[in-house]
């Protein structure tokens, strides 16, 4: 019987059993930033303890970043008092820091896979539940507290349980207009926000085969909204054509080795997993997520779900979601006022996410009741698009076009919702008061369908936008 | 173990039920809260958005009935604690003042973090779940032990089996949960490991990966 790319990189990195039963596992690159660390290497310091292994720790800057300016001090002190902290501990290990205006800011999920650094067959570990983003790249990727936070800057290793692999086999071909962020809100309705407890999703499947890289990092970034810690896509040629020429990639003969090692890593065909899912792409159409989590989302041409029709496991979901909401029974999705639009995050906040999203935006005005808002996802994204032209497309539409960062997906920065405002918004959680307003309401949604929506003032579908 | 690791056996206490399915952590603590370097004041803003409205009035909630107060273990249901890894999470509940969790299901990086910060989150049946809510919703007085070695909850007269992770067990009830000094013991072995991962040693000899 083979083995999954998980077993491989687990058995690769087990350092030892330990007495509790879990593995003691090596973590091959750690990102760090600065909401999660500063107690972590507190803790260190606490304890005379040093970074056992700088060369592999990271560190950027993204969740509190103001998108409007980077001037410093920032406005708010508390903000200006983590980033200080964070440019202190990362100087004083001697840890590689893409801090504020350096070239290479931005979301550290962003920075990860564009940089190079992160590669097939590695374990990855941040302080962020949306690790599992590097799984699209063929890594062992996962979100950690900041307990583990100070086990890993102390010993480049975690105390985990290996998890089981369910594997998600996705047939056929995903329609025009349908994109990988419709395709796994789809999963997360259909197995449930719990449903991955335990598991690493697997992702395969001639549908997922044929998604360029930048739409696999959707796919698996948002891994952890269906339960599962992490999530991966095993390397191929997309992966290995992505990965050549970055900065942190191995270069020249050392590439044809890592590309024959990484060819290595990918599940055995006849690997043995502990649950398969099947799912046709074809039945995919655009998702737009209604409630308060994400799996409550039906496709475009969909109505809100009756409780009266739920299964009894989910009803009191169900209606806690409507008590938040306020939404009504039985209405179609679309046609559903919005009154502001986000395009951006670490699912959606890559140059792709913002060619698409420009592309049903130009030659369109968004709607004069709506606040359309475009964060790239890095510096680099934001460069890229600048040679396109992008933010005078969004701009001519009345959008607003920002600074790297992680803007509006979670309130720790300038860019919030306020009151029952409701968001058409391309990031990745619509829980009770992730976009800062304790009463907004967050609809999830494909960049190309929460630009559509912008221009419409209610959610729409984008594909009868662009025909 | 470690000198920040003490022996978790036995929780005792008045409980609070907290019901709901898929009780996230932005719910449990606002992202606004998460601006800072330390921990210490997040106990005081535990479920804040439930408990105050934006006008600063108390709105109805478990956390903020006068008949649980000092209640030092959470009932709740299931998948308590999905989104997001922010450990500050089960610190500004452990601030507040609650020694465990008993609850339906966990997600994974909050019972991680639990274990981490020395907090039981043990797992009851649906049913159990709901009986032990409403026991303590009628007697809030009644006093919960959560035994970590005969894995049950007994709430008066009435006993409940839990099951959790063996090695999340094992690791409060031998005192290891702090685990970064266990961890560090196998240096030796952490040299080992990097020395055979070829990502680390620039791909020199590297073969490619095993197969099956």
């Amino acid at each position: 019987m083979g083995r999954t790319l998980l077993d491989k990189v687990w058995d690769l990195h087990k350092v030892a059993t330990l007495p509790s039963g879990q593995d003691q596992l090596f973590i091959g690159l750690h990102l760090v930033h600065e909401v999660t660390s500063p107690q972590a290497f507190q803790a260190l310091a606490d304890r005379g303890l040093k970074v056992l292994h700088p060369e592999r720790t990271f560190a950027t800057v993204d969740h509190i970043v103001p998108t409007d300016s980077q001037r410093r001090p920032f406005a708010d002190d508390l903000a200006e008092q983590m980033m200080s902290a964070i440019e202190k501990n990362a100087k004083k290990h001697g840890i590689m820091f893409f801090g504020l205006g350096t070239a290479e800011q931005g979301i550290v999920h962003i920075i990860g896979p564009e940089l190079g650094l992160t590669q097939p067959g590695m374990t990855i570990a941040c302080g962020d539940s949306h690790t599992s983003t590097h799984g699209a790249l063929g890594s062992i990727a996962f979100g950690v507290g900041t307990s583990q936070i100070r086990d890993i800057l102390a010993t480049q290793t975690l105390a985990l349980t290996r998890p089981r692999v369910r594997r998600i086999e996705v047939s056929g071909r995903l329609p025009a207009g349908v994109h990988s962020k419709d395709l796994i809100i789809r999963i997360i309705a259909d197995l449930g926000v719990n449903g991955g407890i335990g598991f690493a999703y697997e992702y395969g499947g001639p549908a997922v085969s044929a998604l360029p890289m930048e739409a696999r990092l959707t796919m698996c970034n948002m891994s952890i909204e269906g339960g599962a810690r992490a999530g991966y896509i095993n390397p191929d040629s997309v992966t290995f054509d992505y990965i050549k020429g970055r900065r942190f990639a191995p270069a020249g003969a050392a590439f044809d080795t890592a590309v024959d090692y990484w060819k290595g890593m990918a599940s055995d065909k006849d690997a043995a997993y502990a649950d398969l899912y099947n799912l046709d792409g074809t039945s995919v159409e655009p998702m737009v997520s209604w409630g308060i989590n994400p799996g409550q989302a039906v496709g475009v041409s969909g109505k809100l779900p009756r409780v009266s029709d739920a299964p009894d496991e989910n009803r009191d979901a169900l209606k806690k979601a409507y008590e938040h909401t306020g939404f009504e029974e039985g209405t179609p999705i679309q046609g559903l006022p919005i009154d502001v639009a986000f395009i951006g995050s670490c699912t959606n906040g890559r140059i792709s996410d913002l060619r698409e999203a420009a592309r049903v935006v130009k030659g369109r005005k968004a709607s004069p009741k709506v606040k359309a808002l475009v964060v790239p996802g890095s510096r680099t994204v934001l460069r890229q698009a600048q040679e396109e032209g992008l933010p005078e497309i969004f701009r001519a539409a009345g959008f607003e076009w920002r600074d790297a960062g992680c803007s509006m997906c979670l309130a720790m920065n300038p860019d919030k919702l306020s009151g029952r405002q409701v968001c058409a918004s391309s990031s990745n959680r619509n829980f009770i008061g992730r976009q800062g307003s304790p009463r907004g309401r967050t609809l999830l949604m494909s960049p190309a369908m929460a630009a559509a929506a912008a221009i419409a003032g209610e959610v729409v579908d984008a594909r009868e936008v662009l025909s | 173990m470690s000198a920040q690791s003490s022996v978790r056996k036995l929780v005792r206490g008045k409980a609070i039920p907290l019901p709901g399915d898929d009780i996230d952590t932005d719910r449990i603590i606002p992202a606004r809260f998460l601006r800072m370097i330390t921990f210490e004041e997040l106990g005081k803003y535990a479920f804040i958005d439930e408990r105050v409205d934006e006008a600063g009035k108390p709105r109805p909630h478990p956390l903020n009935e006068e008949k649980f107060r000092g209640g030092t273990i959470l009932i709740v249901n299931r998948n308590f604690g999905c989104g997001s890894s922010r450990e500050h999470a089960p610190q500004s509940l452990m601030r507040m003042g609650i020694e465990a969790f008993v609850g339906e299901s966990f997600a994974e990086i909050f019972s991680g973090n639990c274990t981490a910060l020395g907090l039981p989150a043990v797992r009851v049946s649906h049913e159990d779940a709901l009986k032990l809510q409403s026991l303590v919703e009628s007697d809030p007085s009644i006093e919960l032990t959560v035994d970590l070695e005969a894995q049950t909850v007994c709430a008066g007269a009435s006993r409940f089996s839990f099951s959790m992770p063996d090695s999340d067990r094992k690791s409060l009830v031998s005192g290891t949960w702090d685990s970064t000094a266990m961890l560090l013991a196998n240096e030796e072995a952490i040299g080992k490991t990097a020395a055979r991962i070829p990502y680390l040693n620039g791909f020199a000899g590297a073969k490619g990966g095993s197969r099956g």
